[in-house]
């Protein structure tokens, strides 16, 4: 009864305080102070085509080392509350069969999978995408590749590798901004190039491409980790 | 202006979705349906962040809201009734 009771004032606490953000919202007509400086500034500041990325990279480049840092935390512990012992790595995942329709497509599939995130994250100043997008999308790739044959081994290393090079790069090319243009993350220190070529804005592509090597082999890393989790028993 | 309306309706209707998987995955008592409805509600709202032109953020959801999370739902069930059995 109370329970429910508390439950109930809870409830209506939220409709209040959402209904009186309804009532007070007013829809801006124009772009106002830092937006507008954005959007208008933005492409000739930075050259990227994608107004979101140029905001993602250079602008707020600092909120975005974070998020990368937040996700290799995450993958750590994870890493860590996993672990196996060395009886148990041995072990094989003992399964009902995958069916012949994943195997097969998979074999298709995840070649142009990763080939469909390297391209949202090396396009990532020019279209929608970036980074984490591909990231993202090469991780489902690996995702497909060890729901179609469950006992597959990933190159723990090589994953481990890429993504502490990918790491120290971004940083890298964070502090050359520092070195040889206005500040850290500033793409300007390579030319920016013709608009809307591939080969544009600056370090954007360089910094998105390591975002996104970085970002799949640690999503990458948390799947590998509750695959052989499977083993144990 | 008539395909506007188009879109409204089609965004009413994915939104009522959403919230009818969302209901279903908490309601349901089969921890594995459950699941499944999760990673509907996250497909359906990348539709609706589409329909809101933020196609970064439908790619993001679409990739790990559906797709990995779904996934590492279910090897985290599967290790659950193990230990149940």
């Amino acid at each position: 009864m109370i329970r429910n009771f508390l439950i109930g004032l809870v409830l209506a606490s939220f409709v209040y305080i959402f209904y009186n953000l309804y009532v007070s919202y007013e829809p801006k007509t124009e772009l106002t102070g830092i937006a507008a400086h954005y959007a208008e500034q933005g492409a000739k500041e930075v050259g990227a085509a994608n107004l979101v990325t140029a905001v993602v990279v250079t602008y707020r480049g600092f909120d975005t080392m974070g998020e990368v840092t937040i996700l290799f935390l995450t993958a750590s512990i994870i890493g860590f509350f996993l672990k196996l012992n060395k009886k148990d790595e041995k072990k094989v995942i003992i399964h009902k069969g995958t069916s012949e329709l994943l195997v097969t497509s998979a074999q298709l599939l995840v070649p142009i999978i990763f080939l469909f995130g390297v391209y949202v994250f090396i396009n990532g100043h020019l279209t929608p995408g970036g980074g984490f997008q591909g990231g993202a999308i090469i991780a489902s790739g690996i995702a497909l590749l060890i729901m179609a044959n469950p006992n597959k081994e990933i190159n723990h290393h090589a994953i481990l590798w890429i993504e502490s090079i990918s790491g120290i790069m971004f940083v890298i090319i964070g502090l050359l901004g520092i070195a040889l243009a206005g500040g850290f993350l500033d793409n300007r220190f390579i030319s920016l190039g013709t608009f809307g070529d591939l080969f544009s804005a600056g370090a954007i592509p360089l910094i998105y491409s390591f975002i996104g090597l970085k970002v799949g082999a640690e999503i990458s890393n948390i799947l590998n980790k509750y695959q052989k989790s499977q083993k144990e028993s | 202006m008539n395909n506007e309306l188009i879109y409204i309706i089609l965004a009413l209707g994915i939104g009522a979705l959403t919230i009818i998987m969302a209901i279903i995955a908490i309601l349901n008592k089969k921890l594995s349906i459950a699941v499944v409805a999760a990673g509907v509600v996250s497909l359906f709202a990348s539709i609706l962040y589409l329909f809101m032109s933020a196609p970064d953020v439908a790619m993001t959801e679409a990739a790990i809201g559906s797709g990995l999370a779904t996934l590492i739902f279910f090897y985290v069930l599967n290790k659950i009734k193990k230990y149940n059995d």
